[in-house]
């Protein structure tokens, strides 16, 4: 099993303010395997997905990623898993608004270690993003940006990409290349594939889909 | 492509793998940011300039002052000088002293008639204190050999010091040689040759102990019971060496004092410039984070970042402090020389010790004023929002903390100003203690003062807001002053520098004009005789005296014996004035408190004035009886006496010749009409031979005096001005900034039917603003300051105090000066702001979708 989750709780808050966002979440994925995670806003998708992301801990439960146990690693541990097995893409794009496009592309992959030019550079072309090496962030259309983010998670070979409404920003037909594309790029490198998304459209062009309601999965 | 179950396991990537990356992430934003770059590395340039500057033109007086106490070791061997002043060194007491078993060298010590040059001369006898170059690799004393004889015809002094030299004056000199290892100003010569420079033939200052006395040798109160011995280090000028270091010290302090005041202004850039750096890559934290770089790395990464730039910056300052010294450096040589007497090189050198320095402060103040900011990315939690806060927007509890430090740090001023020296006196010292106590109160001030400035910003603008709404309503006034408030934070570190130097401009610029005026004042009193003559002796001055008779509306001896007078804190150095009766002193003497007959007290010698160094640092004043040379005498006034550092007294000659019999009597003041001096003088001069330096006439001896003056305070109002520069760029820097940062808030209102030109225009008048509010806070503050340096630092240092003056004319001149720098520092930016082309405002709402 690539990720393994169980009874994962989580709280934010204290007092009368606290609000239970995960109450005993289990779940399981398949190297390879894509995964939806859909839901209404506020029932505690992204909270899971930044659990799984090692981004914050759960409040109790258990996590794994290849059967390393997410709750002993520390922060530097978190780092390192964050680093090496994980890709992320955010809605916001969070490149860096200071690199050129070659730069934000290759940046995962060197903290990495595993930078490799010439699959930076086949990731480019096949990102449509060859004309652009040179360019900031800021030069470039929110469809562009994403497709960046999205190469910047894949070039570091991650055992799990996991996106947070990663179309958010993008109008339909956008969304649709974007998605195409990360399902072809985790299929050709055989990494578990996990999105948070509200589009139920979307959601259904995946293996599989997971619905979260009121914390828990239904 | 493989599949994760295929791909080898990563192997574990060496640190400098991960570092690299980020280094080069955090160090791309600067190449996109350069103007904030340039801001960053000038503020802190500048503010090392000052820091160094300053530091360089101390180190470069003290090397000077250790060569001067070095000269021929002196620094290291007793001296033995005369019990009482101006009686000079008999030559039988020498002779007796060396056929005694005492080994000492006879010393004259002198100052060259104007004419010649401005040199001090000291002669040694070559014999037996050879000269610099003839001692080398030799030992001291050691007579040298025939080879060196040519050595005892020449005069040495230091290279800088012969290049000043007017062909006149080497004309007037034996042959000249340099030596680098005498201080500046001072020629060094057989005391044979320098006996006749000085017109004093056979005459002795003081002996130097070459050696200790050997162990059958009588004692000096047997052999010459006219001389005492004085301890190394103090020999160069008896008693008033101490007196010289001291003051020397005081102006010392008070520039390096000005140096970090300039230091801190320069640190209100950094801290703005780190602050905004940090805040506009939130994001990227969050995203490097996210990315898998561990919290030590990154802030590793940062300082490593942040050292690099001081680093820079800090060379860069070093070389500009440089050029601050060496354009302060002239004006600071000849107001020691002028005001101390201690005369340092005019030549700046690169010495370790401030340029050194200077690196360690930049590094040091760059890592203080990014603390707050990196304790901020310590504490950001991995999910903190990545949209950037407005920059500097600090939270309202933030204000309220940073508004009760200031309250508290002004509770502990007022505190220190109450208890600090009682408290800090009995640990550091008397005199250090009361400093150190007016140094923290002025600090304490200042910073104070600085950290309540956006809380009183705030009220004053929600004040001009509500006022605006009842008086004038409009929606674009009304938006001006909401505007303005909301602007403040991110000004307010700026307007903070702005309050420090306004506020030390007024403070300085008070003190300095209270001291112009009073010692102007204090000068027409004091030297209110037209001419002043010294004899070479007394029976010279009873000559004088006799052909002046008839020919001055009057002649007035005045004796002069050092001595000591009892004080409640124990025997202290004074020099006892015997003055002759006249009008000349009952009107014009500054007098401060006297008793109702106390000008007749003193005539039938029943009383003594003390001047205001013994009535407040010894607490002697009128109805106490001062011990004066063995015998009591009543205290029935007490006078200002600007300028020195030691206790004086003034009595009737009877009195004071009885109780110091060798008391010298060779003044004499002399009323005579204002048009018939010069004419008195070239006659005296004629008659009597006398050197230039013994006629001294009122106008003369004012212009000299006023002219130290103005030199002392020349560097003060030079780093007056620097540090109103760095604030002014320091809000130029804010504004420029902020500009980058105010279309999302400028958008709206811009659509809503305002020009750009409008806007700009609003944008100028928001400066104006606030400068002029933070000027109005500066002048309280600056008037505080000034206070604190009349009447607690200045009496502390020197002993004597000032009447604090007023000169509102002068702050009038400083607020437009606020409004010029204010002005100018809001041009780019507004410009900018005007040229903006309407896409840009249309991309923020792009952006907002």
């Amino acid at each position: 099993m690539l990720l393994e989750g169980r009874d994962i709780t989580k709280a934010h808050g204290t007092g009368e303010g606290r609000v239970e966002v995960l109450r005993g979440v289990d779940l399981a994925m398949r190297p390879g395997e894509s995964v939806a995670l859909t839901g209404e806003s506020g029932s505690g998708k992204s909270t899971l997905l930044h659990i799984l992301a090692a981004l914050e801990p759960a409040d109790s439960g258990h996590v794994s990623l290849g059967g390393q146990d997410l709750g002993k690693l520390d922060d530097r541990g978190r780092a390192a898993l964050r680093r090496r097995d994980i890709g992320l893409v955010f809605q916001q794009f969070n490149l860096i608004p200071s690199l050129s496009v070659a730069d934000n592309l290759a940046f995962q992959a060197r903290l990495a270690g595993r930078h490799e030019p010439h699959r930076i550079a086949a990731l480019a072309e096949r990102l449509g993003l060859t004309s652009t090496l040179s360019r900031y962030p800021e030069q470039l259309s929110g469809g562009q940006q994403q497709r960046v983010a999205i190469g910047r998670a894949i070039a570091a070979r991650p055992r799990l990409l996991l996106a947070d409404e990663p179309t958010g920003n993008l109008d339909e037909a956008s969304a649709d290349g974007v998605l195409e594309l990360m399902r072809e790029l985790v299929a050709e490198t055989g990494a578990g594939f996990l999105m948070v998304t509200h589009s139920e459209r979307l959601a259904r062009r995946l293996d599989r889909r997971l619905r979260l309601h009121a914390g828990r999965l239904a | 492509m493989s599949g994760a179950g295929q791909s080898p396991p990563a192997p574990p990537s060496p640190t400098d793998a991960l570092f690299r990356p980020v280094m080069a992430a955090l160090l791309s934003y600067w190449l996109r940011q350069p103007l904030q770059l340039l801001t960053l590395v000038l503020g802190l340039a500048l503010a090392t300039a000052l820091w160094s500057g300053v530091q360089a033109i101390n180190a470069e007086a003290r090397a000077s002052y250790a060569r001067a106490a070095a000269v021929l070791g002196q620094d290291q061997r007793d001296s033995l000088v005369p019990t009482v002043t101006g009686g000079g060194v008999d030559l039988t007491d020498f002779v007796r002293l060396r056929r005694a078993g005492w080994r000492v060298a006879p010393v004259i010590e002198g100052e060259l008639p104007p004419d010649i040059g401005r040199l001090s001369v000291l002669g040694v006898d070559y014999l037996s204190l050879p000269p610099p170059d003839a001692t080398a690799g030799e030992a001291q004393g050691v007579i040298p050999g025939e080879e060196a004889a040519p050595t005892y015809e020449r005069a040495f002094a230091a290279p800088e010091t012969l290049a000043t030299l007017a062909p006149t004056a080497r004309a007037a000199l034996p042959p000249l040689a340099p030596s680098d290892m005498l201080p500046p100003g001072l020629l060094l010569t057989d005391i044979s040759v320098a006996q006749r420079l000085l017109g004093r033939p056979g005459a002795i200052d003081r002996l130097i102990v070459l050696e200790p006395p050997a162990v059958w040798a009588p004692p000096l109160e047997t052999l010459a019971p006219g001389l005492r011995r004085v301890a190394a280090g103090s020999a160069l000028d008896g008693a008033q060496t101490g007196g010289v270091g001291r003051l020397a010290d005081s102006f010392h302090l008070n520039l390096t004092a000005f140096g970090l005041l300039a230091f801190a202004v320069g640190l209100f850039i950094v801290h703005g410039a780190i602050g905004l750096a940090m805040e506009q890559r939130r994001g990227v934290f969050r995203t490097l984070r996210a990315l898998g770089v561990p919290l030590a790395t990154l802030i590793a990464a940062l300082l490593v970042e942040l050292l690099a730039l001081a680093l820079v910056a800090g060379l860069l300052g070093v070389a500009m402090g440089y050029g601050v010294a060496a354009t302060l450096l002239p004006d600071v040589s000849a107001t020691l020389e002028g005001l101390y007497g201690a005369r340092i090189a005019g030549g700046l050198s690169f010495r370790p010790v401030w340029w050194l320095g200077g690196l360690a402060v930049a590094l040091l103040g760059t890592l203080i004023a990014a603390a707050g900011a990196l304790a901020q990315v310590v504490r950001l939690p991995v999910l903190a929002p990545a949209r950037p806060r407005a920059w500097a927007m600090a939270s309202r509890g933030g204000h309220r903390v940073q508004a009760l430090a200031g309250l508290g740090l002004l509770a502990g001023a007022a505190a220190t100003a109450r208890w600090g020296a009682g408290v800090l006196a009995p640990l550091a010292g008397d005199q250090p203690g009361r400093l150190l106590a007016g140094f923290s109160l002025l600090a304490m001030l200042l910073l104070g003062a600085a950290l309540l400035l956006p809380t009183l910003l705030g009220a004053g603008l929600s004040l001009g807001h509500r006022l605006t709404r009842w008086l004038a309503p409009g929606p674009l006034r009304e938006w001006f002053w909401a505007d303005t408030r909301q602007q403040l934070p991110g000004l307010s570190l700026a307007l903070m520098a702005l309050l420090l130097a306004l506020a030390a401009n007024i403070g300085v610029g008070t003190m300095v004009s209270s001291f112009r005026q009073t010692f102007t004042a204090y000068l027409d009193q004091r030297l209110a005789a037209e001419l002043y003559v010294t004899a070479r002796s007394d029976a010279e001055a009873r000559a004088i005296a006799g052909w002046l008779a008839g020919r001055a509306d009057a002649v007035l001896p005045l004796w002069r014996a050092e001595g000591r007078v009892a004080t409640p804190a124990g025997p202290r150095a004074a020099t006892i004035y015997g003055i002759t009766d006249h009008a000349t002193y009952r009107r014009n003497w500054p007098v401060l408190t006297a008793l109702p007959d106390a000008w007749d007290r003193v005539a039938d010698g029943t009383g003594a004035m003390v001047n205001e160094q013994l009535w407040r640092q010894d607490g002697i004043g009128p109805g106490d009886a001062l011990n004066i040379g063995g015998a009591p005498l009543a205290v029935v006034g007490v006078y200002s006496d600007f300028g020195n550092l030691e206790g004086q007294v003034l009595i009737s000659p009877p009195p004071l010749r009885a109780r110091y019999p060798g008391a010298e009597g060779r003044r004499l003041v002399v009323r005579a009409p204002a048009d018939a001096v010069a004419g008195l003088t070239a006659r005296l001069r004629q008659r009597f031979a006398l050197p230039p330096a013994a006629l001294i006439d009122q106008a003369a001896l004012k212009a000299r005096s006023l002219r130290i003056f103005e030199q002392t305070f020349t560097v003060t109002a030079a780093l007056n001005a620097l540090t109103l520069s760095v604030a002014a760029f320091a809000i130029f820097t804010s504004l420029l900034t902020l500009s980058q940062m105010r279309l999302p808030q400028l958008a709206p209102v811009w659509a809503m039917g305002l020009t750009r030109r409008k806007l700009a225009m609003l944008e100028l008048g928001r400066s104006v603003l606030l400068a002029v509010a933070t000027f109005l806070l500066a002048l309280p503050l600056g008037l505080l300051l000034a206070w604190v340096l009349l009447a607690v630092v200045n009496v502390a240092a020197f002993g004597w105090r000032l009447p604090m003056q007023l000169f509102p004319a002068d702050w009038a001149i400083l607020l437009a000066l606020a409004v010029v720098a204010a002005l100018l520092a809001a041009a780019i930016p507004v410009r900018r702001l005007a040229r903006t082309p309407p896409t840009t405002f249309l991309q923020v709402f792009a952006h907002e979708r």
